[in-house]
């Protein structure tokens, strides 16, 4: 079985931001709300670097160990779902998370939390693959069709890769042996607990 | 003759330049090779340094500029693996401290008896204002009790879609009921502030072990020293709880995310142990002693009961009404 896992480029992210846009119009993502973003470091001095982040949908995933409800879960992919029908909106998920994922629509009155919301590595949630309940609730399902995240997939310059951690690293690897440089892959210390070697 | 020698010398020279040329070529692109990444910002850099990685963002959503803040993860250890041991121990130890205490000492009995007659202690003001924080405390207990413990304990009971049900209702009657319960700490910050100042009083009482674990009755003014140490706990813990309760509630408003991982961290630790405090408070007002629960039933006391537990403050007491009361017999006397 695959592990699904994300790698951003930093040394080709040219800050196009089409990852983001690319992500909210497909999964129709709740107004003021951004699964994917892209941060860039150290902004207009010298070795400047953009990272585009999602949810990295970690090992052991601190998102989940810290749900009250425990409505997060890791599918046989590795990819970090959860269930909008038994979140609570207590934000906690988003306190423990390393990376900014989840986020909540805010409803009613004083910044009261609606159902957390985060990047499901366009695997959609634990409805029916495909149903028109998913669709609602968690946006597409790509990967039940046998498609890789669409960020990932329409990255102009391949900065950001979606797929098996194992193949992602391997081309990442191949591309720093080439150019001759790399500043690693982003986040994945702290999310995945290993780091590619540059 | 003179051109073609001349010709020699110019093609002879190319040569030469185009020699030095190639010669120095590859030094030259060596040199235009430059690593961009030398002069790159390094995550691994970076997070030795901070204890977190920001950036800016183009998007409308400033918060999102924070890349990674691995701080989450001490925070989930606090949450799942400390916090869970300190209110256990705490609460569960509280109340085996409450049961080994009242199978060996029993209620606390009136030692003269019930004299009969009554005196006020609480006003219908302060009773009311007393019950409505103690129910949205006890209501705020169990559901951030079901928050801290509910997953492990109660949900393989009743299973995934029962308990996120219950337990979204009991986060609307933890939001919905911290307003009233904090209203009712300040009115009893305010309302009793008078009566819990420390004093030399509460010294002697502390050296004699109080009421209920010492064997005699120490005097005490209106609350006696274990009652200004509940009075405290509930003032002090009860805004750190609210204070840092609202933090939560409203996210971003006061704090960023390390700020609401702080909050969540006081407001969790603070509260379980309040918790704890409120079990031996309940503990005395109820079982443990006889005719105390009667101060905030009906709001009054037995005289003996104020003798023993009260001294001084029955006779200030009874100092008032005579004083009110004198003027009258006095010139009755006089006629
Ligand atoms: C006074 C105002 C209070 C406010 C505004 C407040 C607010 C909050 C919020 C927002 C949470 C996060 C979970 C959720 O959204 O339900 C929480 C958790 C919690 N609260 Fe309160 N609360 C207050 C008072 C209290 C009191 C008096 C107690 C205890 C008797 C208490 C005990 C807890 C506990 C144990 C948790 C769960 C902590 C954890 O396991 O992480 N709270 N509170
Ligand atoms: S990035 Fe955040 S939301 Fe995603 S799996 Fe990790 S902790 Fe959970
Ligand atoms: S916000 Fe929802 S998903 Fe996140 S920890 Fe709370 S209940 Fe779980």
């Amino acid at each position: 079985m695959a592990r699904m896992k994300f790698l951003c480029d930093a040394d080709r992210c040219i800050e196009c931001n089409a990852c983001v846009t690319a992500c909210k119009n497909e999964h129709e993502v709740p107004w003021g709300i951004n699964r994917r973003r892209v941060v860039t470091i150290d902004d207009g001095k010298p070795g400047e670097r953009s990272v585009s982040m999602a949810c990295m949908h970690c090992t052991d995933a601190p998102c989940a160990a810290v749900c009250p409800v425990n409505c997060i879960y890791t599918t046989a992919d590795g990819v970090v779902l959860h269930s909008k029908d038994l979140c609570i909106g207590c934000g906690y998920c988003f306190y423990a998370c390393p990376f900014g994922a989840p986020q909540y629509p805010q409803v009613g009155n004083f910044g009261s939390r609606g159902k957390m919301d985060k990047c499901t590595f366009c695997a959609g949630g634990p409805e029916a693959d495909g149903s028109r309940e998913e669709y609602e609730k968690y946006g597409a399902n790509r990967l039940a069709e046998g498609k890789l995240p669409l960020c990932a997939e329409m990255c102009s310059t391949k900065s950001l890769l979606a797929g098996d951690g194992e193949i992602i690293a391997q081309i990442y690897k191949e591309r720093v042996m080439k150019r001759g440089y790399g500043s690693g892959a982003w986040g994945w210390k702290t999310a995945y607990r290993e780091t590619i070697e540059s | 003759m003179a051109s073609f020698a001349r010709s020699i010398r110019l093609i002879a020279g190319a040569w030469a330049l185009l020699l030095i040329l190639t010669a120095s070529a590859p030094s030259i692109a060596q040199q235009s090779q430059i690593n961009p990444t030398a002069s790159s910002v390094r995550e691994r850099q970076l997070l030795q340094e901070f204890d977190r990685i920001q950036g800016r963002v183009s998007i409308p959503d400033q918060r999102s500029s924070v890349l990674i803040q691995p701080a989450g993860r001490e925070w989930r250890e606090f949450r799942t693996v400390a916090l869970r041991w300190v209110g256990g121990i705490a609460i569960l130890g509280m109340l085996a401290v409450l049961v080994i205490f009242y199978l060996r000492r029993g209620m606390v009995r009136l030692e003269a008896g019930r004299s009969g007659r009554t005196i006020v202690r609480f006003t219908t003001f302060e009773r009311f204002v007393h019950w409505m924080t103690a129910t949205c405390f006890i209501v705020l207990a169990i559901s951030g009790l079901n928050i801290t413990f509910g997953r492990p304990l109660l949900l393989p009971l009743i299973g995934h879609e029962a308990f996120s049900e219950w337990s979204q209702w009991a986060k609307y009657a933890h939001n919905y009921l911290s307003f009233p319960f904090t209203i009712g700490v300040v009115l009893i910050f305010l309302m009793w502030i008078a009566g819990n100042i420390p004093n030399k009083v509460d010294v002697d009482w502390v050296k004699r072990g109080g009421g209920i674990v010492g064997r005699d009755h120490p005097p005490a003014y209106r609350f006696n020293a274990g009652q200004k140490a509940i009075y405290w706990i509930v003032v002090i813990g009860g805004g750190l709880v609210a204070a840092t309760g609202y933090e939560l509630m409203f996210p971003f408003y006061l704090s960023g995310i390390e700020g609401m991982q702080f909050a969540q961290m006081v407001h969790a630790t603070v509260a379980l142990l309040f918790m704890a405090v409120m079990l031996a408070h309940i503990y005395i007002g109820t079982i443990g002693m006889e005719g105390a629960f009667e101060a905030m039933g009906s709001g009054t006391v037995d005289v003996n009961w104020a003798r023993e537990h009260h001294s001084l403050w029955l006779e200030e007491e009874n100092a008032r009404a005579e004083a009110n009361a004198r003027p009258r017999p006095a010139v009755t006397a006089a006629e």
